[in-house]
């Protein structure tokens, strides 16, 4: 009989599988990442190197020495155990980060708009007193711009009762919004001395939001080339919110990560993170198998960095708010040495 | 690496490869603790623990960007506000 060994499921939980368990397991995400995202299987070693990473005994297991990525983050500078320059501070000499991140705490666009003083304060004050790069983060959050949080007819209580076009112009209008908020934020951050900008989770309100954001990343990029913009998504497939959205010609709503990877390269971003969603009801070694056969496609295709997002609920990380240390250690390993990535 | 990669949009690989060169270290250097402590000292890049407290003759924060800098061959934006605010260089014509 086999051993059943400790395992994590997508919700944090710790199971128990064989290793013919999890091997299945593997073969099945990577089967359900061909057949939603028509991408190609992984090879057969590979799978069998996910299995060996899965079905290993170990608490921690880590990359070779000399495969070493970069990792990035959202929010490092975010008033967690005191103020949010001495928590950069801490974020670079305790933890040894590879950027830092400001943003406030709501993180949305919109809300930034009238902090904005005070946040391009903070950061150029914190730019004295790190060393690490800097970016100053928010997620465009396209929401916050429709009724009643915002000036915008509600397209969701639009399309419910029929009203497509009025949606679709309402969608436009937001946009339109957002892409004049996140030029004046980068116009200000770059007075301020930062190094990058980060759009993060990028899509959450599906095509618009990412209409926005791409046009947003290719004005700042020309505005100010010495300057980096960082585009994570939310979501592994951009939903249609509008449908008709294109951008330099190709239809925003459906795409997944290669498509993505496309556009966002066009629009002049830096770096790109792409994201998976995390099935809670299956193993983390099923996630990883699926994260990893949707997102290789793009390894070979970047120009760019790209840092697949691996937290909690994406990328193979338990949707758990404390993503155990094993599970996040074989995540990270997974798309290393899988997918080759630039970064996390 | 994350400055190369974040404001130059270089890959893994080129931005070790780019950083290692400017360094004089092998790309495999960069990440082993004990030579870039050494290497960050010799270069004054800052020191990345808490004993950095206790070498104030050392460059550390917006000094050691400046450091950064001039050894990547890059322009890192606060270091050039910083030359501009403080008289160093003039500021460019506003966009």
């Amino acid at each position: 009989m086999e051993d059943r060994i400790p395992t994590r499921m997508g919700d944090g939980t710790l199971g128990r599988l064989t290793k013919s368990e999890i091997r299945a397991d593997v073969e099945d995400g990577v089967a359900q990442a061909v057949r939603r995202a028509k991408v190609p299987p992984l090879a057969a070693d590979e799978i069998d190197h996910l299995v060996d990473i899965y079905a290993s005994p170990a608490k921690m297991v880590g990359v070779d020495l000399g495969d070493e990525i970069v990792l990035s983050c959202d929010g490092s500078g975010m008033k967690t155990h005191a103020t949010r320059e001495q928590d950069m501070q801490s974020y670079e000499q305790w933890m040894g980060a590879d950027l830092l991140e400001l943003c406030p705490g709501d993180y949305s666009l919109k809300v930034v708009r009238t902090i904005l003083p005070y946040e391009a304060q903070c950061l150029h004050d914190a730019l004295l007193s790190t060393v690490a790069p800097m970016q100053y983060g928010i997620m465009p959050n396209l929401g916050l711009y429709a009724k009643d949080d915002g000036p915008c007819e509600n397209w969701s209580l639009l399309l419910p009762a029929g009203k497509i076009s009025e949606a679709r112009a309402s969608c436009e209008e937001a946009a339109d919004m957002a892409v004049a908020d996140a030029v004046r934020m980068a116009d200000v951050m770059y007075e301020a001395g930062a190094d990058a900008i980060d759009f993060d989770t990028t899509g959450a309100s599906g095509d618009p939001e990412f209409w926005a954001t791409l046009r947003a990343t290719e004005i700042i990029r020309e505005k100010y080339p010495d300057m980096g913009v960082q585009l994570g998504m939310a979501g592994e497939f951009v939903l249609g919110m509008h449908g008709e959205l294109e951008y330099k010609g190709k239809r925003l709503a459906g795409m997944w990560p290669l498509e993505q990877l496309h556009v966002v390269q066009e629009a002049g971003a830096t770096m790109y993170g792409p994201v998976v969603n995390v099935n809670t009801g299956k193993s983390c070694a099923w996630n990883t198998a699926r994260a990893c056969t949707i997102v290789k496609p793009c390894m070979d295709e970047a120009e760019i960095p790209v840092h697949m997002n691996a937290g909690m609920g994406v990328g193979g990380v338990p949707m758990f708010v404390h993503p155990p240390g094993d599970a996040v250690a074989r995540s990270a390993k997974s798309f290393v040495d899988i997918l080759k990535v630039d970064g996390l | 690496m994350a400055r190369m990669q974040m404001t130059r949009g270089m890959r893994l690989k080129e931005a070790k490869q780019y950083v290692a060169d400017k360094l004089g270290v092998t790309p495999f250097d960069l990440g082993d603790t004990a030579t870039m402590t050494e290497v960050r000292n010799e270069f004054g890049f800052g020191r990345i623990h808490s004993y950095a407290i206790s070498h104030p003759w050392q460059a550390n924060f917006i000094e050691a960007k400046f450091n950064i800098s001039r050894v990547l061959d890059v322009p890192i934006l606060c270091v050039e506000r910083f030359k501009e605010r403080t008289g160093m260089t003039e500021a460019p014509t506003a966009h």
